[in-house]
């Protein structure tokens, strides 16, 4: 077995699947039953699928997601992309260098026409927000379909294996994604007046209030919504800088998904580009997949993303550099190295501040913009058009769960189905909304007690399991306002000492101080969620403050899991009495992620910088034409190809106006993209309607 | 108002498109200080973008065959003379026949473009087959082969157009909307726009489905009117096809269907409506890429795996017999129309731009007069063309 799979992970179940053998450049590979092709690579460790046909750079996995089409290879004589298409047994896969031939054609043709179907209600996109929509139209009795492109429902959220935060009563804060995911669709199938198809992307919205549909993947139907909801999530930005185009650079989206859903480790050393919330959080994922994060890097002087999501990942020895950018990535034909250099206020690169790492991977996490071209088309043709969760504004799943049960309510209202006690969830929605907040002063450990929690939570983001979960209602959050940080607060009670609020904390901020064994030397409980299998009960750990920070070394007692949180595992340590409540950690292996400064820059090799991948166009190219007074992103488009690929601008629009901005062209002045349909590029067979039968050689 | 140096011209071209552009690369270089002047960002986003690219010379109509004559040698030459790819590819174009009735259709077309000097071909099944092995077998009568057609990159073209044209010393007036066109005891004297006043004794409306707009400006009355289509583009692959396949055998929704493999690799495939879709809508509908896949398959089956990439719509501004208007406005002296390119602007361009330049520069020969006969935006509208 390649050490690229994932053989242990704390919280995702490893099933045993069958062996699958098939060919790539004519060699045989092992895959396993259910591995897109793309998987069955890297598990294997093989990155570079082929070459760009005009300029001959390697390229790869990028999107994981259909929507370029990088990680394109001949499988069976048919070009096919590799993070869609499931390995056979004895399929012949071939990497490409140059354009693909066109495919044969066996069989008879037959031509279906398309069916056209009607509906009350159709949601794009199964993820937090469409499926609590879906619920909410469930319980109303609405007809309502649902489609997604994904094989299971859960959006984003199969891909989450760590707690949530928000709100426990109203959006499951506390149980992780991939929990809250199999919840929400259950509901989802328990109303017989919601259909769902799955594997079905909506290729199109049209001028006559139809939406194209490829149900199953492999059958075009057009629907035809009384009411439409766009809950289609949110698509990663790119970043622009020499050697982005290299195999190796990926988003989180793919990140995640080779490594959460397909169990296969994108690479063994990641460097991670972003400290917001999805830097973050993909990084500790990485850490609980068995791979070594090398580094952080965020333009900014603080991650963005939430304290303890940086502190979780600065505990297990990840360094983190604020104010610092990529300056480009080294390798032959996929990532070796990274730089990164120091910036001042202004993003102006300090001299002299490079730092170079040897690492396989980066994973480049700069924000996300709304998947919403579906909701422009529709508002633009005069469609009832609604939109839910990270379409209409970028935020926290338990957000997006609230946003669709509201959206559902107004859907409702629309189609003169509304419930008499509506509820009023706009309070809520802006307070899980809310971005995080500034860091307050520590909370006061009440020390004169002999057992009780100390909580390393001091900023105000809307999260509250741990007060939800405490049985003597010790922990308290203003329930009107969840964002305020919890106060310990004893009343003249004793803590139990039950540890649920240490278990259940998604930031992993809370641990216990118990000094009734030992007036001297007491233990302290602290969570972790990454395999302890290699933990020895009686050696002793370096134990490190809530940012990570090196204490003292503290020896192991016992190590334990509740069966209501699993996937947690609490450890107890003993400790001197003085640093007992400052312990928020412990470094489990040594932290060998430390920045390597061997390499020298000119061992990187510097690559083209790209801003549209899809068509290798450079950024001087682009640069050129806004010199010479180009304003018009179409035109930059007709000129150069940027936006003409498979993935039809979606990576490179944001970046053509970031260039913009950096030479200093107000976006007013600027014309954007024309979006054009298919939103995923179609088989031609399939929109003629061509039976499916007649498809497959 | 103070005028200013810089509004005042030779000649004023409204309409930065298929004709406008190379027009003002034309004139430019005759010496004319020329002002284009379209109400989009950047040149060519009106109907030139839209185009598929598709050019040849294989018409019924003698005055569009030299046209395009024209146009084929001045896009075949063009990297040769200036350096700069515009994606001319000659694959040649191929009007297939299934049923009896296309056959004798297109080998009577065939005949009468042998007559013009056309090299064009009647070819059977097996030839045919042998020329294009891709084509669906099955039925297969024949078809027509010209050799000498093409295609290249309408995107790539105008902004060559263009660059030459502003180095011969063009000026482009862009986003600007023409409000008024003035003029002086019957003669043209301007254009204003909504942000700048401009003089020229000569304005030539190359605003293709805006046209008849721009004409009525001057109380002209011009049969020009937008007909919606729609085309696609799909991934690339690697070269298999040559020429242009052209299935006029009508169906439900459509008449002509045709398609290509561009430089690119990608196949452009558009169909015509059947009726019309008259207006200004360019926005996709949803019968369209299942009517034209199927059409496509039918002439085409290995296509069935090949996967759509986008599709969009454009405006074909037709007249009422599938010729242009060009020529002299007749109530107004000065003010020229080069209108109504039935969707054939691409590839009429060149070769028109280069005969509208002889017209207003008193130069025409005696072709051009039999063709400005033909065009004469007021001759009376009779016969529609056999293939358009």
């Amino acid at each position: 077995m390649s050490d690229h799979r994932i053989n242990t992970h704390p919280i995702l179940e490893i099933s045993e699947r069958e062996n699958v053998d098939f060919r790539w450049n004519g060699v045989e590979i092992q895959a396993l039953q259910g591995d897109t092709i793309a998987s069955a690579l890297y598990a294997q460790g093989i990155k570079v699928f082929g070459y760009y046909p005009r300029d001959h750079t390697p390229q790869g996995l990028f999107c994981a997601n259909n929507q370029c089409s990088q990680c394109l290879v001949m499988a069976n004589d048919r070009p096919v992309k590799a993070c869609m298409e499931m390995v056979k047994a004895g399929m012949q896969v071939r990497s490409l260098d140059d354009l693909p031939e066109l495919g044969n054609f066996n069989g008879k043709l037959e031509i279906i026409p398309s069916e056209t179907v009607q509906i009350p209600v159709l949601i794009i996109g199964g993820g937090p927000a469409g499926l609590s929509a879906a619920i909410e139209l469930g319980e109303l009795d609405i007809h309502t379909l649902l489609v997604d492109d994904k094989q299971c429902l859960g959006g984003k959220l199969i891909l989450q294996t760590h707690r949530f935060f928000g709100s426990t009563e109203l959006v499951y804060a506390g149980k992780r994604g991939v929990e809250i995911a199999e919840i929400l669709a259950e509901k989802v199938k328990s109303f017989s007046s919601v259909e769902v198809w799955l594997n079905s992307p909506a290729i199109a919205v049209y001028s006559d209030h139809k939406v194209g549909i490829l149900k199953d993947g492999n059958q075009y139907i057009q629907v035809v919504p009384e009411t439409l909801l766009i809950a289609a999530g949110a698509r990663e930005k790119f970043a622009s800088f020499p050697g982005n185009t290299l195999p190796g650079v990926m988003g989180a989206g793919a990140f995640q998904t080779l490594m959460n859903r397909d169990l296969v480790k994108p690479g063994q050393r990641v460097f991670i580009m972003g400290g917001g919330n999805v830097g973050l959080i993909t990084g500790y994922h990485a850490i609980q997949a068995g791979i070594q994060v090398v580094g952080l890097c965020e333009a900014l002087p603080e991650c963005t993303g939430y304290r303890v999501h940086r502190d979780k990942l600065a505990r297990l020895g990840v360094p983190i550099y604020p104010s610092h950018i990529v300056k480009q990535v080294g390798g032959e034909s996929s990532v070796e190295s990274i730089m990164i250099a120091e910036v001042d206020q202004d993003f102006h690169e300090l001299a002299g501040t490079d730092k170079t790492f040897r690492c396989d991977s980066l994973l480049v996490a700069v924000g996300l913009s709304p998947v919403n071209e579906f909701q422009l088309k529709a508002e633009k043709y005069g469609m009832k058009v609604f939109s839910a969760g990270d379409t209409s504004e970028i935020a926290e799943a338990s957000a997006a769960i609230l946003s669709g049960k509201s959206v559902a309510q107004q859907i409702a209202c629309a189609l003169g189905m509304a419930r008499e006690d509506k509820p009023d969830l706009q309070g809520m929605i802006e307070i899980l909304k809310s971005k995080p907040g500034k860091i307050l002063q520590s909370n006061i450990f009440p020390i004169d007690r002999d057992v009780y929690p100390v909580i390393h939570c001091h900023q105000e983001i809307p999260c509250d399991p741990c007060a939800a979960v405490c049985p003597l209602g010790l922990i308290k959050i203003p329930r009107d306002d969840i964002r305020k940080v919890p106060v310990f607060d004893l009343e003249g009670q004793k803590c139990s000492a039950c540890r649920r609020c240490i278990a259940a904390c998604p930031g992993l901020a809370i641990t216990l101080v118990d000094f009734r064994k030992d007036a001297k030397y007491p233990t302290v409980s602290v969570p972790i969620e990454i395999d302890t299998s290699d933990l020895l009960e009686g050696r002793g750990y370096l134990a490190v403050d809530e940012r990570g920070q090196p204490l003292a070394e503290v020896r192991l007692i016992r190590r334990f899991s509740m069966k209501e949180f699993s996937g947690t595992t609490i450890i107890e340590i003993q400790s001197s009495r003085e640093i007992a409540n400052e312990i928020t950690g412990v470094f489990l292996k040594e932290p060998l992620y430390r920045n390597e400064t061997g390499l020298s820059c000119n061992q990187l090799k510097q690559e083209n910088e790209y801003l549209c991948r899809c068509e290798r166009v450079t950024k001087n190219a682009v640069k050129e034409l806004i010199i010479q007074g180009c304003r018009d992103i179409n035109e930059i488009k007709a000129l150069t190809r940027a936006g003409m690929g498979a993935c039809g601008g979606k990576t490179c629009s944001t970046l053509i106006l970031q260039l913009f901005r950096e030479i200093g062209i107000p976006e007013a002045e600027v014309i954007p993209h024309t979006i054009r349909p298919l939103v995923i590029e179609t088989p031609i067979g399939i929109l003629a309607g061509k039976s499916s039968r007649a498809e497959n050689p | 108002m103070k005028r200013q140096p810089r509004n005042t011209a030779d000649a004023i071209i409204i309409g930065a498109g298929s004709i406008g552009v190379p027009l003002a690369f034309h004139l430019a270089h005759r010496g004319l200080k020329t002002i284009v002047i379209d109400q989009e960002t950047s040149i060519g986003q009106g109907s030139n973008k839209r185009a598929i690219g598709g050019i040849r010379a294989t018409h019924c109509d003698p005055a569009k065959i030299l046209l395009c004559q024209r146009s084929i040698a001045v896009f075949s030459t063009w990297e040769d003379l200036y350096g700069e790819d515009i994606e001319w590819y000659r694959g040649g174009y191929c009007f297939v026949a299934y049923r009896d009735e296309e056959a004798a259709l297109i080998k009577h077309v065939v005949s009468e473009q042998r007559g013009y000097g056309l090299n064009i071909h009647w070819l059977d099944r097996s030839a045919l087959l042998d020329c294009v092995p891709e084509l669906n077998h099955e039925g297969l009568i024949g078809g027509s082969f010209s050799p000498d057609d093409g295609s290249a990159s309408p995107l790539l073209a105008i902004h060559a157009f263009s660059r030459r044209a502003k180095q011969a010393g063009a000026q482009f007036a862009l986003n600007e909307s023409v409000t008024g066109i003035t003029q002086y005891r019957n003669s043209v004297k301007g254009v204003i726009t909504d942000r700048a006043v401009y003089e020229a004794p000569l304005v030539i409306n190359c605003a293709g489905a805006w046209a008849a707009q721009v004409a009525s400006l001057v109380g002209i009355d011009i049969p020009v009117k937008p007909d919606a289509h729609e085309a696609a583009v799909s991934e690339p692959v690697a070269h298999f096809l040559n020429p242009m396949i052209v299935d006029i055998q009508p169906s439900p929704g459509s008449s002509n269907f045709y398609f290509y493999q561009h430089a690119t690799g990608q196949i452009f495939f558009c169909l015509t409506p059947d009726p019309n879709q008259w207006g200004y809508l360019t926005e996709e509908t949803s019968g369209f890429l299942p009517m034209a896949c199927s059409r496509l398959l039918k002439v085409m089956p290995r296509l069935s795996g090949l996967r759509v990439r986008r599709t969009w719509g454009g405006l074909y501004p037709m007249t009422p017999d599938g010729s242009p208007l060009v020529g002299w406005a007749e109530s107004l002296e000065g003010f020229f129309l080069a209108a109504g390119m039935c969707g054939q602007g691409f590839m009429l361009g060149p070769g028109l731009a280069e005969m509208i330049t002889r017209m207003v520069l008193g130069e025409m020969t005696g072709e051009d007069k039999k063709i400005a006969g033909q065009f004469s935006p007021f001759r009376k509208f009779a016969s529609e063309e056999k293939l358009k």
